[in-house]
């Protein structure tokens, strides 16, 4: 199970490093996107995985009863996945916005805040 | 089965703390509540662009106050803990304070502050609309969550809020550049904390805690503390936090982006993120991971003096002055770099002091070129010139911070740097003591520079030797910006600034103690874990 889901992971990432190294900024986002969720499966893998017991404690006791499966990393996972949401919806208006104003989604042709033949400081004195 | 356990006999004690919190202990939450009360605050009267400056700078003080009383009380008591819920370590999300975290909460703070105030006359009345205000107190929260919290998953959490508050920063007046360089800025860190989160994922399945203090004894408890799975963390931590604060192979968002915002922006960036990324380098490094950090002890050398290199000779070939003062952000970080290769008591304590430093003095330098602007309406060091015979008081303020960026006696750059260039000679590594040395060196002839174009001589290229173009001239050019410059808005923050410099430097006794506290806190950490666990 687990060694499935690990190989899983690696795809994943294997995926969204091939799409963040692109020069299309659209297709950098969409690694971007993969990347979050290869990490939050990988933070899933490492809690280790435990089938069909919910991690539910049975009325009137204090302590579960058998093993159960760990709940801590979905709650990690949950955290994750609203940042890294959060972070996406953002970063894409801010790509179509620079789209917009550059004119271009190539990285390599957004040179506005660094222009290409910038002079250089005054020699001498 | 049901009839074993029963509520009555169980004893909570082992996981949760009954016992009321100590009323002083809430200060160790108080910086975060303040910030996020004030966010909220300022948020809510976002349309009043009068009063939200008021209330902003209000709370900034409130903020100031608290870190600075819980500094207090960490120097009384040592190193304090909070736990979320009553939920004992590691079950619980703990907030742990040392020297370290505090005195770094309380600079920040103040450099804050003075933000606060500054923006009063460089934010106009859209960025106000825009939300420059909550932007900057949720910052804090961010900043000081960082600094204080004891739980690496809550540092994560702590690092996102910074970054999605400095997100609406960067893009503060929707320009070309300003969305240009977002878009690198923004990419690039996302990418870092997602680093960090893979390493946080795989401290959890080693150790199967989350709580900083359990995994640095789990940790000394390992036979060999630098296996394979354990470097790999410590390296994707390396990479993360590289990121952070903008190390040199992955330093390239930085000089892209800090020039863009609206000034204050810049200056409040430069004094705070890329530190919030070494204080995280030194928590994880050196408190939790000493084995792994000495085996990648060289690394981090080798990385410190590229970094010092870049930062010293990209500012040499920066005509811009605020692109110049970015690549002086990245010489510092550098600076700190070395003390964490190094990794002795001496060397630690030089990079905490050089922290301070560095957030004092980046954001002042950034402040005082926003005065340059509104005195001559250029960044530009061709266009810059006859600025003494304008402002006098304000070359001397500019050449003294000149002088600390640059490591020169009596400001506050000395001190870490002699602290630091000892430690590095001590511990055999002559190269990088001498690259800490090359690169002041090369940052006093950058700043001399500015000094001389900006200030000295009569005006912009062009103007004949011996003359000097009237204020009348310049008073034209500037425009209406100059009329920010009547008020005591933009000078009393930089005077604050300014005087803390001129006081770490000729009085640093105190700040020296302070971080040789916060060094030995992080190398001999039985404080810090017996606040956590009691008892050891």
């Amino acid at each position: 199970m687990e060694t499935g889901l690990s190989i899983l992971v690696g795809l994943f990432f294997a995926v969204s490093v091939y799409l963040m190294l692109s020069k299309q900024l659209v297709r950098m986002l969409l690694g971007i996107a993969i990347l979050g969720n290869a990490v939050n499966m990988s933070i899933f893998v490492n809690g280790r995985l435990t089938r069909e017991v919910p991690p539910v404690i049975p009325e009137g006791l204090m302590v579960p009863t058998e093993v159960i499966a760990n709940p801590l990393p979905q709650a990690l996972v949950l955290t994750a996945i609203v940042i890294s949401f959060s972070f996406f919806a953002f970063l894409l208006v801010l790509a179509f916005r620079a789209y917009q104003e550059v004119g271009t989604d190539d990285v390599n042709e957004m040179r506005v805040a660094e222009p290409e033949n910038d002079p250089l400081p005054p020699q001498g004195y | 089965m049901a009839s074993t356990y029963s509520s009555e006999k169980v004893d909570y004690s082992a996981a949760m703390n009954l016992e009321p919190v100590a009323a002083a202990d809430w200060l160790i939450v108080a910086p975060v509540l303040v910030s996020l009360i004030g966010g909220a605050v300022c948020l809510m009267m976002r349309k009043n662009t009068d009063a939200q400056p008021k209330l902003a700078i209000l709370f900034l003080a409130l903020l100031v106050l608290v870190n600075f009383g819980l500094l207090i009380r960490v120097l009384d008591q040592g190193v304090i803990t909070m736990v979320m819920g009553g939920w004992l370590p590691p079950f619980g999300i703990a907030f742990t304070v040392d020297a370290l975290g505090a005195t770094l909460s309380l600079i920040a703070s103040i450099v804050a502050f003075c933000a606060g105030l500054y923006g009063i006359v460089t934010v106009g009345t859209t960025g106000r609309r825009y939300g420059f205000y909550p932007f900057l107190v949720l910052l804090m929260a961010g900043v000081c969550g960082a600094f204080l919290t004891g739980d690496i998953f809550n540092l994560y959490v702590w690092f996102e809020v910074l970054l999605i508050s400095s997100y609406g920063m960067l893009v503060l007046g929707n320009e070309k550049p300003q969305l240009d360089g977002a878009v690198k800025y923004g990419v690039l860190n996302l990418i870092g904390t997602n680093f960090f989160l893979i390493g946080t994922g795989m401290i959890y399945g080693v150790f199967g805690t989350l709580n900083m203090a359990d995994i640095a004894i789990k940790m000394s408890e390992l036979d060999s503390p630098a296996s394979g799975t354990l470097l790999t963390i410590a390296v994707l931590y390396f990479l993360a936090f590289a990121m952070k604060a903008a190390a040199f192979p992955v330093n390239f968002w930085l000089p892209a982006s800090y020039h863009t915002p609206n000034i204050v922006v810049s200056a409040v960036f430069a004094g705070l993120l890329t530190k919030v990324g070494v204080y995280a380098l030194l928590r994880i490094f050196v408190l939790i991971m000493p084995g792994s950090r000495e085996a990648l002890a060289d690394l981090f050398a080798l990385v410190a003096i590229l970094t010092l290199m870049t930062g010293a000779f990209g500012a040499l070939a920066q005509s811009e002055l605020r692109r110049l003062l970015g690549y002086l952000v990245i010489a510092g970080i550098g600076s700190m770099l070395a003390g964490i290769a190094v990794g002795t008591t001496l060397a630690l304590s030089g990079a905490i002091f050089y922290a301070v430093h560095s957030i004092i003095v980046m954001t002042a330098l950034y402040m005082a070129s926003g005065i340059v602007n509104m005195m001559s309406g250029t960044y530009d060091l061709r266009q810059l010139g006859g600025l003494y015979q304008r402002n006098v008081a304000f070359a001397a303020v500019f050449l003294v911070l000149a002088f600390a960026v640059s490591g020169l006696p009596p400001f506050s750059g000395f001190w870490p740097k002699v602290l630091l260039v000892d430690a590095a000679f001590a511990d055999g590594r002559a190269l990088l003591g001498a690259a800490i040395l090359l690169s002041g060196f090369l940052t006093t002839i950058a700043m001399g520079r500015v000094w001389i174009y900006a200030f000295w001589r009569g005006g912009p290229e062009g103007t004949p030797d011996g003359e000097s173009v009237g204020p009348g001239a310049a008073t034209a050019v500037a425009g209406g910006r100059a009329a920010g410059l009547a008020g005591p808005a933009v000078w009393l923050p930089l005077g604050i600034l300014t005087a803390m410099i001129v006081y770490f430097g000729l009085q640093p006794e105190w700040m020296l103690e302070l971080s040789t506290r916060g060094a030995v806190g992080l190398v001999e950490p039985r404080g810090y874990l017996r606040s956590v666990f009691g008892g050891l």
